[in-house]
């Protein structure tokens, strides 16, 4: 089974960031149908029908999200998710690249759902050319009457306001995006109450992924029961994932839900670079466990990959090859939530500092197996206490690793340098 | 006396009469502020808190909660690079050795010309698919060699100080174009 293109259909098309092009091959249509011959209700209504699950990580059902809202509390606001920062991941980057009209009509149809006037697209500092081509793109469709005051003659209004972070990868969590926006600290908010009820400005607030609204133009023309054929019964439709590591043709490629994960690997990365063998991946990005070669013939399911002990989470595959230090990689990634946690939550704050200390000192090989054996100890004390999931996920990988590693982390205690490294070096000579 | 100018306190008030809530504005009036001075001095901080209606001290206390906003002056061009896993796997610190011994200065430091203040950061760029990866004045360059590094230097170098959104054309990075290649 090759790519499933449905997002990805247009990318590369020459032009296909102005309105003229976008238009051309049938874009706003969604938008228009939607407002012309569907209630908010009914949208709702055929969203729960596609079966579509949120795509930023946490795979909630989108249309089950949206009618959280209560009734009759306006105004409402919809928060776009394009905080993208998670390790591995760019396929935000990629659809708002290649298709940023596709996210513009995404955000006005759910916006249109939920009666929200204004929606918000928060996207991460670092991700600069691609604000101002959004903002670009916004006023190219305000200027042709899809954004702004009763949209294409319905009475429906609605601003889009594209907001840039400053680097802060906390603040792709809900609550900590709302707090960021409000023009502080991005730190998380105690749940409940949920966004759905008191979100930006204390009102009832939607914040779903770039990715989850580029798919409503597609399920709004095409229908809901036609997503839902698409893809597993469970996970419908497809997801884009992005591919990186020692593999011979990195990128973003989207795949339907259900695909084993070896041909995602065999066909469209075309394999495990230099002729060497897969050793361990990451199915979800940063935050996930890792996964083994004899879990390649996993479908690409949410619920399969979860059941293997890992998860889907934002659609990042980083694949490692034989020579790869399992220490060095959950080294820097336990680096990257000590560097991104808030500070809000002891645990957090304190347990990634641990973590950081100790994995430096035995990627360096001057670990006693004493000191190491208080890795799970710090670990246990992060995981499931920290006040939101950012704490708990500084610790799955680097546990994981432990766990399926174990002689390899072992092996580092007093070796007065990185081990694993060394071998390669003497091999690469011989 | 003002330290910004009237073209970036314009920026600011249109930036407060966008949303619902002035305090909103904060994040882009940074912004603005450090695009005109390069970093958020004290001074800055004081006029944004001034148009927005906040304390400097509410003002402070964002600022300093977000890594890509400089609490002093740095060179002329901003260098970041990657070594989060996915660049990592592909020779990130091959680039950061060759960039410390190119530029003369360890990671955070600023060339002895005022051309450059480079740094390498764990936080993960979103350029995982043409690692190793890293921004030169918010611009991505992806799929570095040693040489490649090189060549972005003597391109930017003799270039003027990186500018701020408004003076700066927009160009798609990594495209599908780019990436194929």
């Amino acid at each position: 089974m090759a790519e499933y293109k449905l997002l990805t259909k247009d990318f590369g098309m020459d032009g296909i960031q102005t309105l003229a092009v976008y238009e051309r091959i049938g874009g706003y249509e969604g938008l228009r149908k939607a407002l012309r011959s569907m209630t908010p209700d009914e949208l709702v209504a055929e969203v729960k029908t596609s079966g579509i699950r949120g795509r930023g990580g946490a795979g909630f059902p989108t249309g089950m999200k949206w009618s959280f809202l209560p009734k009759d509390v306006h105004p409402r606001y919809l928060c776009v998710n394009a905080d993208e920062s998670e390790p591995g991941c760019f396929k935000d980057r990629a659809l708002i690249d290649e298709n940023p009209h596709q996210l513009i009509e995404g955000t006005l149809i759910a916006a249109y759902a939920i009666q929200a006037p204004i929606a918000f697209i928060y996207i991460r500092g670092e991700y600069h050319d691609q604000r101002l081509l959004l903002e670009r793109c916004v006023e190219e469709a305000r200027a042709a009457g899809y954004v702004g005051r009763d949209i294409l003659g319905s009475d429906f209004s609605c601003d889009i306001i594209v907001h840039g972070g400053a680097g802060a990868y906390i603040c792709g969590e809900e609550t900590a995006l709302i707090d960021s926006l409000e023009g502080f600290r991005g730190q998380p908010r105690l749940k409940p109450p949920f966004p759905a009820v008191k979100g930006l400005y204390g009102k009832p607030t939607v914040v779903n992924n770039v990715e989850t609204l580029s798919n409503l133009p597609h399920i709004v023309l095409r229908g809901g029961a036609w997503f839902a054929s698409v893809g597993a019964e469970k996970s419908t439709g497809t997801r884009l994932f992005c591919c990186s590591g020692h593999i011979n043709r990195p990128g973003t490629y989207e795949m339907q839900l259900g695909t084993p994960i070896r041909e995602l690997l065999e066909d469209e990365c075309r394999g495990i670079w230099k002729g060497r063998s897969l050793k361990a991946f990451q199915p979800g990005g940063g935050s996930m466990q890792v996964l083994l070669p004899e879990h390649l013939d996993l479908p690409l399911e949410m619920d399969a990959v979860q059941r293997a002990g890992s998860a889907l989470g934002a659609g990042a595959m980083v694949f490692m090859d034989e020579t790869t230090c399992m220490v060095d990689v959950s080294m820097r990634l336990v680096d990257f939530y000590q560097h991104e946690s808030c500070g809000k939550c002891a645990p957090c704050r304190e347990g990634t500092y641990f973590e950081s200390e100790l994995m430096h000192r035995l990627e360096a090989g001057a670990l006693t197996p004493a000191e190491l054996s208080t890795l799970t100890d710090i670990c246990d004390n992060m995981n499931g206490k920290c006040f939101c999931p950012l704490g708990d996920t500084a610790t799955w990988f680097v546990m994981s690793a432990y766990q399926a590693f174990r002689g390899e982390f072992e092996e580092h205690c007093g070796a007065g340098g990185c081990p694993v490294k060394r071998r390669h070096a003497a091999m690469a000579v011989a | 006396m003002s330290v910004l100018t009237p073209k970036t306190r314009a920026e600011i008030e249109r930036q407060r009469d966008r949303y619902p809530h002035a305090r909103s504005a904060v994040l882009p009036s940074l912004w603005a502020v450090q695009h005109q001075l390069g970093y958020l001095s004290p001074e800055g901080m004081k006029e944004v808190a001034e148009l927005l209606r906040l304390t400097p001290s509410e003002v402070e206390a964002v600022a300093s909660f977000y890594s890509m906003y400089f609490d002093r002056p740095g060179g002329r061009h901003h260098v970041l690079v990657c070594v989060n896993v996915s660049c990592a796997l592909r020779g990130a610190e091959e680039i950061v050795s060759h960039l410390e011994s190119r530029l003369g200065c360890p990671s955070g430091g600023t060339t002895a010309d005022g051309a450059f203040t480079w740094e390498h950061t764990v936080e993960c760029l979103g350029a995982c698919g043409g690692a190793p990866a890293m921004q030169v004045d918010h611009h991505f360059q992806e799929n570095l060699t040693p040489e490649r590094v090189d060549a972005i230097l003597d391109g930017v170098r003799g270039a003027p100080a990186a500018e701020g959104p408004a003076g700066r054309p927009h160009r798609s990075s990594g495209s599908a174009a780019q990436r194929a290649s």
